[in-house]
């Protein structure tokens, strides 16, 4: 049987990968799915808080599987409104990367319907 | 589980139900709107705006009568399975403020979102009215929430009420910079909820009050408060996680820059409060206390010498926010308190409270000010503002009103604030954030001054592209009084803050 503790380990790698494609990436959709790997992290992290039982000792605590429904539910939110606003975005300007912070100069990066 | 040794009652108060109100009322009227439709948005919005405000004065009133917190237990499960709602001293002013901040918003926005009886409404005015009452239910949830994750649910709530408010004009900048607001905050919220995760693993439980005497000094708690305080500090904007806010808050309509600029950047703010006061007393050493002052110190000289080179009023105001949330984290090494006396009997304790308070009143009514200015001129350009003083005296009047309690002058309630920080300053001998405090209040006096000598160096009004109705001035005026009266409470830690505080120390290391 896989530990908890491997299930640890794997979370924080896609806690890892997703905070370095957050950082890193200007295209705005990777951005989004980065911060959905980042999210898938935190909830591994919490099913495996939850096979500790960390909270009173028994075999599997729920309360942090209720938390990670909570949390799939905003975090599901979030992603539809940031796609939204990326496709109005994307239908004003064709735009799909985040550009400088001078808004006098487009960007123009590469094609447009990169969504 | 053996319930802590903790001096917080965890049982339903006679009144704890208006707690309760006053985070359902907002969404209540959000569904009153959806189900009769955008037509009668303006009119519900506004009867909820003035039941909100009565149960605002109503917390107060309780608060301060019984000199206890008003506790909800939601569904009577106690913590740490249930979750606690509880309103002390310090949310009860925030409350208050918040509603009068929201119900002057909410008045002074029927000049732009406001629906004349049968016309059809606009798809903008129907989103506004929406968005305004969930920044208020996301706001009073984030005041009086006890539980770690019950807070998360509630900043979530408010940004995603929050991030709409910036693109209600659909320009291709404003959508940008919505964009731009969004991924920080989600970054913001991830890391939060990280650390929750890591508190729960850790101590077993989220409840505010229990973690206070199980929360040790030790790696996982360490690492936990790190990752939170960052996500916390990108929503708060604070230097150097500030990028998103100047085009964010410029680029609202007048009445959400408003709001967005006085009371969202707030709401986070809060939580980073309660995270190391109340949750881990213990961790709040020296050092930490030290970084955060400076980052706020940072805010304060980037965002004033960055409000000085602006062209445009309102990015002007925006850069002032960065800075003036700047002030508020010389909380945390002033008011750490010592072995004799809590963190809430210091002078810095009220002072930081105050500037968050004045701040909201006079950061709402510059924005409402430039608003009205922009209407009333076609454009915000601040060198072509010459003799606006003539068109708007009363604007104008209000805006400078405004401007004394960001530079901390008196009469204003940013000068009692920022004078509570420079005497804790000093009587805590750490003289260098009081440099730090008088540069900026010098540099907020040059962007202030430089609006106004503008406005009011030529006698020759300009050609006004709109006629502003005097009682929206007045309006505004109003609110910078607001920020004014604050600068008469006394000069001294103010009891009504310290309601409901728990009796802890933190262990400060020097």
């Amino acid at each position: 049987m896989i530990s908890a503790t491997f299930f640890g380990y794997c979370g924080a790698i896609l806690v890892g990968l997703g905070l370095f494609g957050l950082v890193t990436n200007p295209e705005i959709l990777r951005k989004i799915l980065a911060f959905n790997i980042i999210g898938s992290g935190v909830f591994l992290l919490f099913g495996v808080i939850a096979r500790r039982g960390a909270a009173a000792g028994l075999d599997a605590d729920p309360v942090p599987q209720a938390l990670v429904i909570t949390g799939i539910v905003v975090a599901f939110s979030a992603t539809a409104i940031a796609v939204d606003l990326l496709v109005r975005l994307n239908k004003e300007t064709g735009q799909t990367a985040m550009s400088s912070d001078d808004p006098s100069t487009p960007a123009n990066k590469g094609s447009p319907g990169g969504a | 589980m053996a319930p802590d040794a903790i001096g917080l009652s965890d049982v339903t108060t006679a009144d704890g139900y208006l707690v309760v109100l006053s985070i359902i009322l907002p969404v209540i009227g959000i569904l009153l709107i959806l189900a009769f439709g955008g037509r009668y948005a303006e009119r519900i919005a506004l009867v909820l705006l003035v039941s909100g405000l009565v149960v605002a004065i109503a917390v107060f009133a309780a608060v301060l009568r019984d000199d206890q917190s008003l506790v909800y237990i939601v569904g009577n499960w106690k913590p740490p399975l249930g979750i606690a709602l509880r309103a002390d001293g310090v949310s009860a002013a925030m409350m208050l403020t918040i509603a009068v901040v929201i119900c002057a918003t909410g008045l002074y926005a029927r000049g732009e979102f406001g629906q004349p009886y049968a016309t059809v409404p606009t798809r903008g005015s129907y989103v506004f009215w929406v968005l305004l009452l969930g920044i208020w239910s996301g706001l009073n949830a984030l005041a009086v929430g006890a539980d770690l994750f019950n807070l998360y649910v509630a900043l979530e709530l408010l940004t995603f009420a929050a991030v709409p408010l910036v693109c209600l004009k659909g320009y291709e900048e404003t959508i940008k910079a919505a964009l731009r607001y969004l991924l920080f905050a989600l970054l913001g919220s991830i890391l939060y909820l990280l650390g929750t995760a890591l508190i729960y693993g850790g101590y077993g439980t989220l409840d505010i009050a229990l973690l206070s005497s199980r929360v040790q000094p030790e790696p996982i708690a360490w690492i936990a408060a790190a990752l939170m305080t960052t996500g916390l500090l990108a929503k708060t904007a604070l230097f150097p996680l500030h990028l998103w806010l100047p085009p964010a808050h410029a680029g609202a309509p007048a009445p959400g820059s408003a709001v967005l600029s006085a009371l969202v950047v707030k709401g986070s703010f809060i939580l980073i409060v309660r995270l190391w006061f109340d949750a881990m007393p213990g961790l709040l050493s020296f050092a930490a206390a030290q970084l955060l002052a400076a980052l706020g110190a940072g805010a304060i000289l980037f965002g004033s010498v960055l409000a000085l080179r602006q062209a445009r009023l309102k990015l002007l105001i925006a850069y002032s926010t960065i800075a003036q949330i700047g002030y508020l984290f010389f909380i945390f090494p002033l008011a750490s308190g010592d072995l004799a006396s809590t963190p809430w009997s210091s002078i810095a304790w009220t002072g930081g409270w105050l500037q968050l308070f004045s701040h909201a009143f006079a950061k709402a009514a510059m924005f409402m000010a430039a608003g009205l200015i922009a209407e009333a001129a076609g454009h915000d350009q601040i060198s072509d503002l010459r003799g606006i003083g003539r068109a708007l005296p009363v604007t104008i009047f209000a805006f400078g009103l405004a401007g004394l309690s960001l530079m901390g002058v008196p009469p204003s309630g940013g000068f009692v604030a920022k004078w509570m920080l420079l005497s804790a300053t000093v009587m805590e001998g750490q003289w260098w954030w009081a440099v730090i405090m008088l540069v900026g209040g010098l540099l907020a006096g040059g962007y202030v001054f430089m609006v106004l000598g503008n406005a009011l160096s030529s006698n020759a009004p300009p050609v006004l592209r709109a006629f502003i109705p005097r009682h929206r001035e007045v309006l505004v005026l109003a609110v910078a009084l607001c920020a004014v009266l604050l600068g008469l409470v006394p000069l001294q830690p103010s009891e009504f803050l310290t309601i409901g505080r728990p009796n802890i120390h933190t262990t400060v290391l020097r």
